[in-house]
């Protein structure tokens, strides 16, 4: 089958007008139509098959566990609507032509709308509903583009912008719509949905399904009380309102209805919602339209009034009326379309579209005033042309209903009377166009349009006049098949006939047409009546909202974010206690079922020494330099703590961190006040701050207990069977750290390197005020190193030496490694400073910390990369044992190596962070004491 | 055991988190280092409390968990890099704005009014 291309052709031809734009006017005319009607004709080649009643899906999986897919379908709707879009594509291509000037860019425009008419096309052919919404989106952007396309014109912009928050807000809700369908269904694939209308409309969600996919219809087929963005979106060009505001755009969301019909329809939400949206819709439309002295102004009532019309139809929930609405999509389509152009055609040649300026057009253009006139007729529903026969329909249609219970009747009074005055502006239209005296205040004289500028209008009104007289024969195949995919069954007994014989609705379109005429002949009280209204800006109301909304979310905002970072770390605390709450009042009890270990005087020692020393952190926090101290003794005791419960290697290097860590924040205390002013924090921050506090710590240490007493199955054993016989080493959390998980390591000292070299231009640019004396007042000590550790720190760095190496080489087999190693040559290099001072150790110690970074990493780096010199995966660890004589025998491993990397790296960030700090205070105290 | 280990960790987190939420930064980056000993010890206790079993092969019959000795051993040491940078960051806050509160200035105080 060929319609599988048709979505592909037009979408490849959005760049063929911006390549052709050099071109002339017309080539470039020529090659933008010549995609749109290749896929024309694929269509017209599928339509035989379709005619007889198949449909064709295929589709392409693309991510099948999201549930999205490439998929296009052809039925009978999707052929309808293509022909429309691809037809009256055609038309409004060659229309535009002559429509834009000089000054116009062409090949941007027919850019927009060759976009548009992709994701038109995309939406009637989807058989996928989320690939559906994302042309709905496409659409709502490219018409955007388009209403937008004179920017320099403000009412363009804002028109545009509102059509894009209207229908893209409607999109939004269709896409919730979609969701929920999708998960009601289980697919989102439309051939499933729509054999699955039973179990939709049995669904507990299927009032929120419809009311989504309602908002998303209605707000693009402008229905009541979303229609008002359609007549500001007349500030388009007329190409565009006579493609977008007349067969495809607002036809969108009617598509949708009749797309989903099957599904959705047929339920009593669905009949009263969609009825009386349409007919309220219908009312409103064509009373506004005759008040407008727009042309496109009334147009486009026109048009709101027609939808609502075709959604009326739809909402009456009876086969034959569906058949109607489908028959009056095709008629309003092409008669509408002929008339936005009549409208571009006279705007064009006379300069305006004031009804009230232009009079007697007759004698100026009458072959325009003629198809002008017959597709108005059309409009108002005059025999022998398409209009009517919908109509009729129609009228038919309102008989039938009883949605109001007793007062039913009322609709098709109603509808009758919107009749009347769909026949009252019709005849405006003509009337005051074409006769009614002669133009006033025109600035050039109106004259007939080039030739082709008419073709197009030509076209459709013949297309009128045809389906107006000869319905079987031109329109029945493709409205039949259209029916049979929008029903999803057999079709019922249907008449396309122009003369069902004397019968009310026949009398209800005589009634329409007298009652029409006679509005207009009143036409002078109408107005003058409507005048007494104020005038309402929707433009105005619009803005009005947006500006309240932005306002009101600003308000919010400065509420919630008031610049104090306490009460954002607060706000975190809060929430986290809110998400790690409520899983604990699942659990039973907290004790789980493991036996406990028994305790015993040292670890009570231990922890009355951290509970001790942590609330001395507390109490004393406001002097820092106590707190401080009583943080290290914290720390001392963790470390034991670690080592009491086995773990060596984690008490070697909380041990070693624990020194660094307390002189770097000894080193930064100098420069922060000695303490901190006690009597700003609020009393009620600190009970909050407290119950928070209070409140994570018992949770925190309830998870803790919870997790040490329940039964836990570890991946631990796996380690421990395979740290010899695969990584070679006996020490397996050394073995996890190089080997196992050596990709993590190499992770984790980037990540040291980057908080190093961050820190390093941290500090590099700072400025810090300068004391002379310390917070008591007293000068600082003459001596600047004590004296002590400076005798003994030089004899002491080679020991320390021999022992980090040591801890390094035993690392694989017993406690140690290249991050203890590391920290314990780092603390070694830290002394020597503390002893002799930056400017000492800057002459001795040559090499920057920056590279021993870089080294480190590019040692730990090419040791991971060597592996794939064999063929295996990064960082796959390799291992020999070696004899040498007099050594004995041991062991070589790649991990050894990657582990001098860490150890390298380690020593780099240390220093490097200490050492910058270092610097920074030894300068201070050298301009101190120049002083 | 485990009950007096869960409440020291709980107790020392609570410490942490009530200095965390102070105003200024000296005192902040305590409570982080405090907190960072907290989870330390949280993530060591998931592997279970094991005495006179440490994970090196032959040395005693059963062992420890090695795993979260192996994860904890990192977090120290990133942990000490975190508590650096926000400490310099602190020192860095303090030059360029003059304040060591955490929100750049210090918040009004009804009371010091008062008092002068």
């Amino acid at each position: 089958m060929h319609y599988f291309w048709v979505p592909f052709l037009p979408m490849l031809g959005i760049i063929v007008p911006l390549l052709t734009n050099k071109l002339s006017r017309s080539a470039c005319t020529l090659a933008t139509a010549l995609l749109p009607a290749l896929a024309l004709g694929l269509i017209l080649l599928d339509l035989p098959a379709i005619f007889a009643g198949e449909s064709f899906s295929k589709s392409v999986d693309w991510i099948p566990q999201l549930g999205l897919s490439l998929s296009f379908r052809l039925d009978g709707l999707a052929a309808l609507f293509s022909i429309l879009i691809l037809g009256i594509g055609l038309l409004v291509i060659l229309y535009a032509r002559y429509y834009l000037s000089e000054k116009d860019h062409m090949g941007r425009f027919y850019c927009y709308l060759i976009m548009f008419m992709t994701a038109m096309l995309g939406i009637v052919m989807s058989n996928n509903m989320l690939q559906l919404w994302l042309y709905w989106e496409l659409t709502s952007i490219s018409s955007f583009l388009l209403i937008g396309f004179w920017s320099h014109n403000s009412d363009a912009r804002k028109g545009a912008r509102m059509a894009l928050t209207i229908t893209g807000a409607g999109g939004l809700a269709l896409l919730a719509g979609i969701i929920l369908l999708g998960q009601v269904v289980g697919s989102y694939e439309l051939d499933v949905v729509l054999n699955s209308a039973e179990l939709v409309k049995q669904s507990p969600y299927y009032i929120a399904i419809l009311s989504l996919f309602l908002i998303g219809a209605f707000t693009k087929s402008a229905q009541f009380p979303f229609h008002f963005w359609l007549p500001h979106a007349m500030a388009a060009p007329t190409p565009v309102s006579a493609y977008l505001h007349s067969a495809t755009m607002v036809k969108a969301g009617i598509f949708l209805l009749a797309r989903f019909y099957p599904v959705l329809a047929g339920t009593e939400m669905w009949f009263v919602v969609v009825s009386l949206t349409g007919l309220l819709t219908l009312l409103l439309g064509a009373y506004t339209a005759l008040f407008k002295h727009d042309l496109k102004g009334l147009l486009a009532y026109s048009t709101i009034s027609h939808l609502g019309l075709i959604v009326l139809l739809l909402g009456l929930n009876t086969e034959l009326a569906a058949i109607a609405a489908i028959f009056h999509i095709m008629n309003h389509a092409v008669f509408k379309a002929s008339l936005f152009m009549a409208a571009g055609i006279i705007d064009h040649e006379s300069g305006s579209r004031d009804m009230r300026k232009l009079n007697g057009l007759w004698k100026y253009m009458p072959i325009t005033a003629t198809l002008a006139m017959v597709a108005s007729a059309s409009m108002a529903g005059v025999p022998l042309l398409n209009g009517f026969l919908s109509k009729e329909m129609f009228f038919t249609e309102t008989l039938e209903q009883s949605i109001l219970g007793a007062m039913s009747w009322l609709i098709p009074v109603l509808a009758t009377i919107a009749g009347a005055f769909s026949v009252a502006y019709s005849l405006r239209f003509i009337h005051d166009v074409f006769f009614n005296g002669e133009p006033k205040g025109l600035t050039k004289t109106p004259h007939e349009p080039p030739r082709y500028m008419r073709v197009p209008v030509e076209i459709l009104v013949t297309i009128c006049l045809l389906v107006g007289i000869f319905p079987n024969y031109t329109i029945g195949p493709l409205l039949e098949s259209t029916s049979l995919a929008v029903l999803n069954h057999a079709l019922p007994e249907y008449s396309l006939a122009i003369w069902h014989g004397f019968n009310l609705p026949l009398l209800m379109s005589a009634l329409a047409i007298v009652g029409g005429v006679a509005i207009y002949l009143n036409r002078k009280h109408l107005f003058k009546f409507a005048g007494m209204f104020p005038d309402i800006d929707a433009k105005l109301v619009f803005e009005g909202c947006i500006q309240a909304c932005v306002t009101w979310a600003q308000k919010i905002t400065i509420k919630l974010e008031n610049g104090s970072l306490q009460r954002y770390a607060f706000c975190l605390c809060f929430f986290a206690l809110l998400l790690i709450a409520p899983p604990l009042f699942d659990l039973d009890t907290t004790r789980g079922s493991m036996p406990g270990t028994p305790i015993n005087g040292a670890v009570m020692v231990a922890a009355i020494l951290i509970i001790a020393g942590s609330l001395a952190t507390l109490i004393w926090s406001h002097y820092r330099l106590i707190a401080l101290l009583m943080l290290s003794l914290v720390g001392l005791v963790v470390s034991i703590t670690f080592a009491y419960f086995s773990a060596p290697d984690l008490a070697l290097t909380q041990l070693s961190v624990e020194i660094v860590t307390v002189i770097l924040l000894l080193l930064a205390l100098y420069f922060f006040p000695q303490q901190t002013p006690t009597s700003k924090s609020r009393p009620s921050h600190f009970v909050r701050d407290l119950t928070i506090a209070s409140l994570i710590g018992c949770i925190i240490g309830s998870i803790c207990f919870a997790l040490m007493t329940h039964p836990l199955d570890s991946i631990s054993a796996f380690f421990l069977a395979n740290a010899k016989a695969g990584g070679g080493g006996t020490n397996v959390v050394n073995v996890i750290l190089v080997d196992f998980r050596g990709f993590d390591t190499f992770g984790e000292i980037t990540v040291l390197g980057i908080a190093a070299l961050g820190i390093h231009k941290v500090i590099a640019r700072m400025r810090l005020s300068m004391r002379t004396k310390d917070y008591d007042g007293r000068l600082w000590a003459k001596e600047k190193y004590p004296v002590l550790l400076l005798v003994v720190s030089q004899s002491l760095l080679p020991l320390f030496l021999l022992i980090s190496a040591y801890i390094f080489m035993r690392g694989h087999n017993l406690p140690g490694g290249g991050f203890i190693a590391g920290l314990i040559t780092s603390i070694a290099l830290i002394q020597q400073y503390l002893a002799h001072g930056v400017d000492w150790m800057a002459k001795r110690v040559s090499i920057s910390y920056h590279y021993m970074i870089a080294i480190g990493l590019a040692i730990a780096g090419f040791t991971g990369l060597g592996s794939w010199f064999v063929e295996r995966p990064f960082l796959t660890s390799w291992f020999e044992y070696v004899s040498l004589p007099w050594i004995g025998k041991f062991e070589l491993a790649s991990a050894l190596m990657f582990d001098l990397g860490v150890y390298f790296t380690v020593i780099g960030a240390t220093l490097l962070i200490l050492a910058s700090l270092g610097k920074l205070t030894t300068k201070e105290r050298l301009t101190v004491g120049e002083r | 055991m485990e009950l007096v280990y869960a409440v020291c960790v709980g107790f020392m987190s609570a410490c942490g988190i009530f200095l965390m939420l102070r105003g200024h930064t000296f005192t902040l980056v305590i409570g982080l280092t405090l907190l960072s000993y907290a989870v330390n010890l949280f993530l060591f206790a998931s592997g279970g409390l094991t005495i006179g079993a440490p994970a090196v092969l032959n040395s005693s019959e059963n062992y420890a968990d090695p795993l979260p000795q192996a994860l904890v051993l990192t977090a120290i040491v990133i942990g000490f890099a975190m508590t650096a940078f926000a400490v310099i960051l602190a020192m860095r806050g303090r030059a360029d704005l003059g304040s060591d509160h955490v929100d750049g200035i210090e918040p009004f105080d009804p009371l010091s009014e008062e008092k002068s």
